[in-house]
């Protein structure tokens, strides 16, 4: 029993800790976030160049081959700069989806493009009525002849705007909410029939709505099978939900580190606030809070590492805690900043809206919470 | 980073289980339940674990522990709340027993070790006083010396189990000069010595467990002073941080969540399973969510341990959250026995009843008070963590 990490990973961490301090610091991050496309195509090919976009992928198409703790070092150390270019969109979801679910000839043409950075990629998912129902999907795709036809709408696509191709979960058969029925299909993003609105969230990231009129594809650009696209999107998800959670921590660790240093500064009735017990106490909840996400995390990666039979259960309740936990901890960076916690000015707000953006990707604690007691639970 | 057991660690798991189910057997168990014969069915199994060579898995193996690595220890503990066997009374095995090998002389070591791990002396904890709980420095109970005795004289309180000890080891204070915490010595007493009176105290659960200690002029022995005069505050210390990792109690809470969770299922509530209530759920998910993490932030703990590190803040922070999830599901249990939580243990049979578990819980929920009090508050727990670790 261990928790450590190898030196590949150590390596791994360090040289996305150091880009983070060197080259993102909150100024640079606030002037990318107002480009149009918020996030930086130079960054993007620095990310290519120092490895990182092969991490995840096998070694046969030139990827890296590491597994989910390599990732998660990476994620944390991305949530301690709220880096914005779209590693989750275009690595572990697009990518991520193709490595799982796509057929040989797309995995060639596509994964290398990806890890040398000449592909931007997304996962339209959501929909107007779908909230955290990954399953519930109306965008119908038909198959004629030898050709797919797409119509419906994709709402808040992360990295919509950018990316080049899509893959876009939509029903081939089957009720509105069904498991069975979705198929995964790759769409490039200047096909005849997609339109594409971009707007701003408030973690900086722009994303986009898209509709699909009529849009033409040939059979063979389905991710995956037929009507089976759920098996697919469904592991590729869990371990994005791991991602999102060391995201998360590294975030987490940011405020509780930042607002520890500011009472410890910041003099008030003559001494520095980090001297009164009620503000102390506080501090070592968020600590706490803190070290159960961390452990969670580990355990969730060690099950997802070791293929345990636990795992679909453990990321759920990772989830949980991240929200609550997460909620907890910036309420009290923002309190315990006083005035200057509900500036804009301040990197403390933005640290806040990156974490309230990852609670509601994939579902937030009280969706996780309920597939966890099904899981459970349930006779 | 893995947490995976390998083979001959579940080999091991498969021993350890396989000893259990054949030690622990049913006429144990009905005697560790029954209050009449209790401590000699607690020094029986006591006993059975010491002939296996398993009673101190904490302890260095030159002293009798038995050379465990993390896993196995996190093994034998699953292993053994799994089972539902309750922990070896800490205070000889846990506490004092890891001071005397630590901090006491070769003399000391042979005179007592052997009696802690055959369980042949029991043995209980005299800290707290009356004036001196939570800011425990500030205890009073004076030592003086004269010629080769030590004069003991003041109160002990809240000490578990005085009634059955056959020893007590006390911090006593020693020197009035400089810092609370100088000044303040350890001693091992006999409990037969003249001048020492046990006054039980019922606690919240009518049980009687506690006592309050009275020394007055009780001669004790030098040779029964531990390391040096007045500094007992570091030996107690450092048994203090072993007492907190232990305190969390992570297995054992599994243990009783399931048990829980098996209460509520037979439970009905307008002709359904408690256990299918929407609400229900959600209680019993926070905890079972919560003790996920916790246990793997102990097995963070052990594994720094196990690397040749000491158990420090960390473990107070093992403490809070350990206590607070035990406390946790006592109240959830309660919850779930509705009326019968008030039930007096012994009035009517379960039969007659028609239930069998609420007295139980009740007992166990209102000494669970207890938990977030005793081995320093939760709120000294907070304190240590904000200067130890926040430097604040």
């Amino acid at each position: 029993m261990n928790f450590e990490f190898t030196e590949e990973q150590g390596m791994l961490r360090d040289s996305v800790a150091r880009f983070v301090q060197d080259s993102y610091d909150f100024d640079t991050r606030c002037k990318i976030a107002a480009t149009d496309e918020a996030m930086s195509r130079e960054n993007w090919q620095t990310f290519a160049e120092l490895g990182w976009l092969s991490v995840p992928f096998a070694e046969s198409h030139g990827g890296f081959g590491g597994g989910p703790v390599d990732t998660m070092v990476m994620m944390e150390e991305f949530g301690k700069g709220i880096v914005l270019e779209p590693y989750l969109a275009t690595v572990l979801l697009f990518g991520g989806l193709l490595q799982r679910g796509g057929s040989v000839e797309q995995q060639a043409e596509i994964i290398p493009r990806i890890i040398e950075g000449g592909c931007q990629g997304a996962f339209a998912y959501l929909e107007r009525q779908s909230r955290h129902q990954l399953a519930d999907i109306k965008t119908t795709a038909t198959v004629e002849g030898d050709q797919l036809v797409l119509n419906g709408e994709k709402v808040v696509v992360f990295n919509g705007a950018s990316a080049d191709q899509l893959i876009v979960a939509a029903r081939s058969s089957g009720e509105q909410s069904d498991e069975a029925g979705i198929t995964l299909v790759l769409v490039p993003a200047d096909a005849a029939g997609v339109e594409r609105t971009a707007y701003r969230l408030m973690d900086g990231q722009v994303v986009a709505n898209i509709t699909f009129s009529n849009v033409q594809v040939p059979v063979a650009d389905i991710v995956g099978e037929l009507d089976n696209g759920y098996a697919v999107m469904s592991p590729v998800i869990t371990q994005a939900n791991v991602a999102l959670a060391a995201e998360a921590l590294g975030i987490m660790g940011q405020l509780n580190a930042k607002t520890l240093e500011y009472t410890k500064t910041r003099k008030q009735f003559d001494v520095a606030i980090g001297s009164f017990q009620a503000l102390q106490h506080r501090m070592v909840d968020t600590f706490m809070a803190y070290e159960q996400v961390k452990s969670l995390l580990y355990r969730a990666v060690c099950e997802l590492d070791g293929a345990g039979d636990d795992v679909t259960a453990c990321v759920h309740a990772l989830q949980v805690l991240v929200d609550r936990n997460g909620r907890k901890i910036f309420g009290e960076a923002i309190q315990l900043h006083g005035g200057m916690g509900i500036t804009d000015e301040l990197d403390i707000g933005h640290y806040a809206k990156r974490l309230m953006m990852i609670n509601t990707t994939f579902g937030n604690g009280d969706y996780h919470q309920a597939k966890f007691n099904e899981l459970r639970y349930s006779a | 980073m893995d947490t995976s057991f390998a083979p001959e660690d579940l080999a091991f798991r498969d021993e350890v289980r396989a000893f259990f189910a054949e030690a622990y057997d049913a006429d144990l168990q009905a005697r560790l339940n029954n209050l009449d014969t209790f401590k000699d069915a607690v020094i029986d199994w006591q006993k059975r674990l010491y002939k296996q060579g398993w009673i101190a898995p904490g302890w260095p193996k030159e002293y009798g522990g038995t050379g465990w690595n993390a896993t196995q220890k996190f093994i034998f503990e699953t292993e053994r709340s799994t089972a539902g066997i309750r922990d070896v009374i800490p205070f000889g095995l846990n506490m004092v027993g890891p001071v005397i090998y630590a901090f006491g002389n070769e003399e000391q070591k042979a005179r007592f070790l052997p009696g802690i791990l055959q369980s042949d002396d029991w043995w209980c904890q005299g800290y707290s006083e009356p004036g001196a709980g939570s800011d425990l420095a500030s205890l009073k109970t004076r030592a003086v010396r004269e010629g080769d005795e030590y004069v003991v004289t003041g109160a002990k309180i809240w000490t578990s189990y005085a009634q059955y000890a056959d020893w007590i080891f006390c911090l006593v204070r020693t020197s009035s000069e400089g810092k609370k915490q100088n000044g303040i010595s350890f001693l091992l007493i006999d409990m037969k010595s003249p001048g020492i009176k046990v006054n039980p105290i019922v606690s919240i659960d009518n049980h009687h467990s506690l006592n309050e200690v009275e020394f007055n002029e009780v001669r004790v022995p030098v040779a029964n002073l531990i390391g040096e005069q007045d500094k007992g505050w570091t030996y107690a210390k450092a048994l203090l941080a072993h007492e907190r990792t232990a305190i969390a109690g992570v297995a054992d809470s599994k243990r009783s969540l399931a048990e829980t969770r098996a209460f509520a299922e037979r439970e009905v509530n307008g002709g359904k399973s408690l256990l299918s209530d929407p609400l229900f759920q959600k209680r019993l998910s926070d905890i079972e969510i919560e003790l996920m993490a916790l246990e793997f932030t102990e097995l963070r703990v052990l594994a720094t341990v196990a690397a040749g590190g000491a158990p420090g803040a960390e473990s107070s922070m093992l403490k809070i959250k350990g206590t607070e999830m035990q406390q946790a599901v006592q109240e959830l249990r309660m919850d779930v026995a509705a009326y019968y939580q008030g039930v007096l243990p012994n009035e009517l049979t379960a039969e007659q009843l028609g239930h069998d578990f609420g007295s139980q819980a009740r007992q166990t929920y209102m000494y669970g008070r207890a938990s977030t009090i005793y081995g320093g508050s939760n709120e000294v727990q907070k304190n240590i963590i904000a200067k130890a670790v926040l430097g604040l």
